[in-house]
């Protein structure tokens, strides 16, 4: 499992890397969800891993000794905070790739194209049907 | 009242004052002169009835921890020495207050100078009254900035803009090493506190790392009190208001750095370097000053070098390593700030009457204004060092330690020689400024015709000349007990005799001052005439040394190395940048390995290996590498194939026991992928046909080979370190507290939640706070967001649908499209009260199984969501009034109040309270303050990201109005 888990964690981030290193705006955009959810599995697995087990007691009022929980529950907390604030961040950079998208014409990262004289995908072709 | 109180009082009343001047309206001079006028006179009287506890010996102390972690307080204390200074900055500032009323024209903005002002008083008794090395620093750099606003005042004026720049640059790059030469000495020394520090001066002197300390320290006194070859600043900061000036280089600001030295005298000096340091920069800085101030025509210019030249002779005193020129130095800082003062008024006074404070103009004022001129004689009578008045008394001190300071070291030999050569100086240009200014002929072309100003404007002066002749005449009586207590506040068990008596009999010093007062009239004589026609236009020798020019030349030549550092080193592209990110993050966790030779892949713990997990996380690896491959051309499958991954990753969460983390990342993945496809629609897909040139062909495959490295990189030591982490034993950490105290301290079950709400609340209301501020941030991004036009025309289903609208009898187009989504409608009109009821459930369930607040308020708004995507906008809000900035504020305000709380049980901020209380019907209910604290949470979490949704679901609706904006005005220009 925990070779699963290191190979996906490790998937995930190569594919969130690569993507966010692209020159659209769009790519990064996904290129971070991508690298959030690796890293947030990654933070998730310094509790290591345990099957079955939550951290939720029984309907008794305290836990025995032999009774097994995850043996960290501090990274499963920090992890869902983790989740709203990547989402909160995802939201705000997709905003924010909107609005320089309205404001330059143009989704590369930088707000220009690379090649002056080059079209801007974003603008309408002359010969693309209009609706 | 106690004493301590007395003392915070005093301390505090000015930046109280300060708050309250700049709340008066712009014309309130009398109330804001008025009301620093009362600042500083009940602080003088605070301070005055502490002075027989202060002249005891034994410090007032005032303390309260400030940063308990790092041993640090905030001291308050009041010796013998801060005693003297505080009443200097409290009198002279009362003096100023009353003076600047009727310097200050009805034009200018007043409160915001009295503002300024008594924040001044207040951050220079702060450094007075600091009982903590690094409190006394951040005062000193308050001092900076304010009196970069007061020389600023008329921030229209170029001149004042350079002065406040070039004296903020200046002295808050001293306060910096001042900073740093504090902490050295607190570390030498084994306390921040003051007493600890001035108890450790032998070892300070002894550690290895006095000189370094010294150094700094001495950087920031050396600046702050305008000593060669920092001085450029003070004549520069002249262009600020008169009284502005009367404060600063006279009470204040430049006495900071001598107060400085003299606190620090008893740990820091007594060494050679102390020796080298101090007293050559005081030489220097005496006789540069005396001798520019000589050729100076502006009044203003004469007393800012002569300003430097005695800030020069106190700074040179205390470099003398002599206990009884430290008190000299004391005695000349009192009289010095005196004499100055009202100099400096005066100045202002001629300034305001005749319009000019040009020398060369301005002659026989004495006729107009006889009662002015008489003080100002007397006042420059005390600079030069005439009898019977303050200023004689300690040039006499001066000259006597000149004599007496004996050694081999050049210095010691040529000593009396320039202490006499600088006083012959003084007597020079104090002369030229009294002869020049009211003496000659009446002057012809004043731009006003000059008189006595008003009553109220000369008090100031009157009572600093009063105590000019008082101290002068019977020193003892006067200064003499304040002086003692201070110089033995610094001084302690080393307190010389000394005798502050007017005659000594014949002796050396005498002889030296007739010398002085003799050489200074004789060589009036003989040049005086033609320093005003001096054609060079600065002081002879110096005059091509041009000290603001060296300084614009260095700050220029900083700025352009900045430039070129940043062309060489910068990129205003994102993607080297965070190429350079990662490669940093990777070099970084790579040398962490290595350095420590961790063997990253022993065996050790493992679980269970299931084949289904693996398949899984083959989908998942597919879903994640789909998405980097498709994400250029085929955006919708991207965004579904990063859903794909995100929903693996969810359940994994839920297979490793992580059932709150599940259903969150579920909820989140919804809404996210929500967003994106809402978004998708102003965001292109890349057409395949775009030209790429050849050149550029090649760039990019390298471009792309790199990035592929620097990805497999870092997923491959991503992978590593989290292979290698989780074979490892779980180390024994807080995880297993948190599992056996949830119930009995919080009353919950679910540990997760227990966690976030009750014992991490704290961080938990950080987090909710940012959301909300990205939420409102993406509302103002978007509120004037001009949308880019649609990338996609309409899709194929919608013009099929007009075209049979079209050919169809009664029908519009547009009417099937608007059908469309019939049974989409029903059903979320139905789902909607259960997707309520289900997020209900999940926030009540919280405490006790997974669920919660943030999970809860996700839920909410996927059902709001889900009833924007089926009915569109503004369908909904007719029949919908969601306010989601108002729910931002309530989450907010009821998380905050839910904490506040507990401060009604008397227990810190945030602490739980929990029950489980019988109710009729509902049975045991788990009643928590942590679960209000949760319903903040949720309320939130439903504003932040439905204010998000809404105002992106907007951005179409605007786009319908643009697009029939632009239709109809074409119409109307197809009409016209």
């Amino acid at each position: 499992m925990e070779l699963v888990l290191s190979l996906g964690i490790g998937v995930l981030a190569a594919a969130g890397v690569w993507l966010m290193l692209r020159p659209r705006s769009f790519q990064v955009a996904l290129g971070l969800s991508l690298l959030s959810y690796a890293v947030n599995l990654f933070i998730f697995a310094m509790g290591r891993l345990t099957v079955g087990a939550p951290p939720v007691l029984g309907a008794g009022t305290g836990i025995g000794q032999d009774s097994v929980f995850v043996d960290d529950p501090v990274t499963q907390a920090l992890v869902l905070t983790a989740l709203v604030i990547s989402f909160a961040l995802t939201a705000l950079f997709l905003v924010v790739l909107l609005a320089a998208r309205g404001i330059t014409g143009s989704d590369h990262v930088d707000g220009r194209e690379p090649h002056p004289g080059q079209q801007s995908p974003g603008e309408p072709h002359p010969g693309r049907p209009q609706p | 009242m106690a004493p301590e109180l007395l003392l915070v009082l005093a301390a505090i009343l000015p930046f109280l004052g300060s708050a309250a001047a700049i709340c008066l309206p712009g014309h309130a001079r009398n109330a804001a002169a008025g009301l620093a006028g009362f600042v500083t006179v009940t602080g003088l009287a605070c301070i005055g009835l502490l002075y027989p506890l202060a002249a005891s010996g034994a410090p007032v102390v005032f303390a309260v921890d400030w940063l308990p972690a790092l041993g640090i307080r905030l001291v308050l204390r009041l010796d013998g020495l801060a005693w003297i200074f505080s009443v200097l900055v409290l009198g002279i500032g009362a003096l100023v207050a009353l003076y600047a009323r009727y310097y200050m024209d009805a034009a200018d903005p007043i409160p915001r100078l009295y503002c300024y002002l008594l924040a001044f008083v207040g951050a220079m008794l702060g450094i007075v009254l600091s009982g903590n090395l690094i409190q006394l620093v951040v005062f000193w750099e308050l001092t900076s900035v304010v009196s970069f606003l007061l020389i600023g005042y008329w921030s229209d004026n170029a001149s004042a803009r350079d002065g406040a720049r070039m004296a903020l640059t200046i002295t808050a790059a001293g306060g910096l090493c001042l900073l740093v030469g504090a902490v050295l000495l607190g570390r030498i020394a084994g306390s921040y506190e003051l007493d600890a520090v001035l108890a450790a001066g032998p070892v300070v002197r002894e550690s290895p790392l006095y000189g370094p300390a010294l150094v700094l320290v001495l950087a920031g006194a050396l600046t702050k009190s305008a000593q060669l070859p920092f001085h450029i600043w003070l004549p520069r900061a002249m262009a600020a208001p008169t009284p502005v000036s009367a404060y600063l280089h006279s009470a204040t600001m430049v006495k900071a750095g001598i107060f400085l030295m003299i606190r620090f005298w008893p740990v820091l000096a007594g060494t050679e370097s102390w020796y080298w340091i101090v007293g050559t920069a005081g030489m220097a800085t005496m006789l540069v000053g005396s001798w520019s101030a000589i050729f100076q025509h502006d009044l203003k210019g004469l007393l800012a070098y002569s300003t430097i030249s005695h800030l020069g002779l106190i700074t040179l005193l205390l470099g003398l390593n002599s206990p009884l020129a430290v008190v000299a130095a004391i005695f000349h800082t009192v009289n010095h700030a005196t004499f100055k003062a009202s100099l400096f008024m005066a100045a202002g006074i001629i300034d305001h009457e005749t319009g000019t404070r040009d020398m060369r103009r301005l002659s026989g004022l004495w006729h107009a204004m006889p009662y002015t001129a008489t003080l100002a004689m007397v006042a420059a009578a005390a600079m030069a060092g005439v009898p019977l008045l303050n200023g004689f008394l300690s040039k006499e001190m001066f000259l006597a330690e000149a004599v007496d300071s004996t050694g081999e070291h050049w210095l010691n030999l040529a000593l009396p020689v320039l202490a006499t050569l600088a006083s012959a100086f003084t007597v020079l240009y104090s002369l030229r400024f009294i002869r020049q200014t009211f003496f000659g002929p009446p002057a012809r072309d004043l731009p006003h015709a000059p008189h006595e100003p008003v009553r109220w404007m000369r008090i100031p002066i009157e009572a600093l000349v009063l105590v000019c002749v008082a101290i002068g005449l019977v020193p003892n009586l006067t200064i003499g007990p304040a002086l003692a207590g201070a110089a033995r506040a610094v001084l302690g068990e080393r307190m010389p005799d000394y005798d502050l008596a007017i005659w000594h009999g014949f002796n050396a010093p005498l002889a030296m001052s007739v010398l002085a007062l003799a050489g200074g009239v004789a060589l009036y004589r003989v040049f005086g005439a033609r320093i005003d026609t001096n054609p060079r236009g600065g002081p002879w020798l110096m005059h091509r040394l041009d000290g603001g020019w060296l300084f614009e030349r260095g700050m220029t030549g900083l700025v352009k190395g900045a430039r070129w550092l940043e062309a060489r080193l910068g990129t205003e592209h994102l993607q080297p940048q965070l190429r350079i990110l990662f490669l940093a993050a990777l070099a970084a966790a790579a040398a962490a390995g290595v350095a420590r030779g961790l063997d990253l892949l022993a065996p050790g713990r493992a679980t269970a290996f299931d084949p289904a997990f693996a398949l899984m996380w083959l989908v998942g690896a597919a879903c994640a590498l789909g998405a980097a491959e498709r994400a250029k051309y085929h955006r919708l499958s991207a965004v579904i194939l990063v859903g794909g991954a995100g929903l693996v990753s969810s359940l994994t969460f839920l297979w490793l026991s992580a059932p709150d983390l599940a259903v969150t990342q579920i909820l989140v993945e919804i809404v996210t992928t929500a967003m994106l496809l809402l978004g998708l629609r102003w965001l292109p897909k890349r057409d395949r046909a775009i030209p790429v040139p050849d050149s550029e062909r090649v760039r990019a495959r390298r471009r792309r080979v790199t990035d592929l490295v620097i990805a497999l990189a870092a997923g491959l030591g991503l992978a590593t370190i989290a292979y290698a982490v989780m074979t490892r034993p779980a180390v024994d950490g807080i995880g297993r507290w948190f599992v056996e105290e949830a119930y009995p301290q919080a009353g919950g079950r679910n540990v997760v939640n227990v966690l976030l709400v009750d014992f991490r609340a704290f961080d938990t209301l950080g987090e909710i706070a940012v959301l909300g501020i990205v939420g409102l941030t993406v509302f103002a991004l978007l509120r004037r967001f001009r949308p880019a036009p649609d990338s996609l025309e309409r899709p194929a289903q919608q013009r099929r649908h007009d075209a049979d609208d079209r050919s169809s009898e009664g029908r519009e187009p547009g009417h099937t499209t608007a059908d469309a989504l019939l049974v989409p409608r029903l059903v979320t009109t139905w789902l909607f009260p259960f997707i309520i009821l289900l997020a209900l459930h999940l926030f009540l369930r919280g405490h006790d199984l997974p669920g919660g607040g943030f999970a809860a308020g996700i839920a909410l708004t996927v059902a709001f969501m889900l009833q924007y995507m089926a009915w569109g906008a503004a369908w909904v809000e007719e029949r919908l009034r969601i306010q989601p900035i108002a729910w931002i504020g309530l989450g907010l305000l009821v998380a905050v109040l839910a904490g506040a709380g507990s401060w009604l049980a008397g227990r810190p901020f945030l602490t739980a309270y929990f029950a489980y209380w019988k109710f009729p019907i509902l049975g045991k209910v788990p009643v928590a303050s942590a679960l209000v604290f949760d319903l903040g949470i949720m309320v939130l979490v439903v504003g932040a990201s439905a204010l998000m949704l809404v105002a992106l679901a907007h951005q179409s609706l605007r786009r319908t109005r643009v697009a029939q904006g632009q239709a109809e005005r074409e119409a109307s220009e197809e009409r016209a």
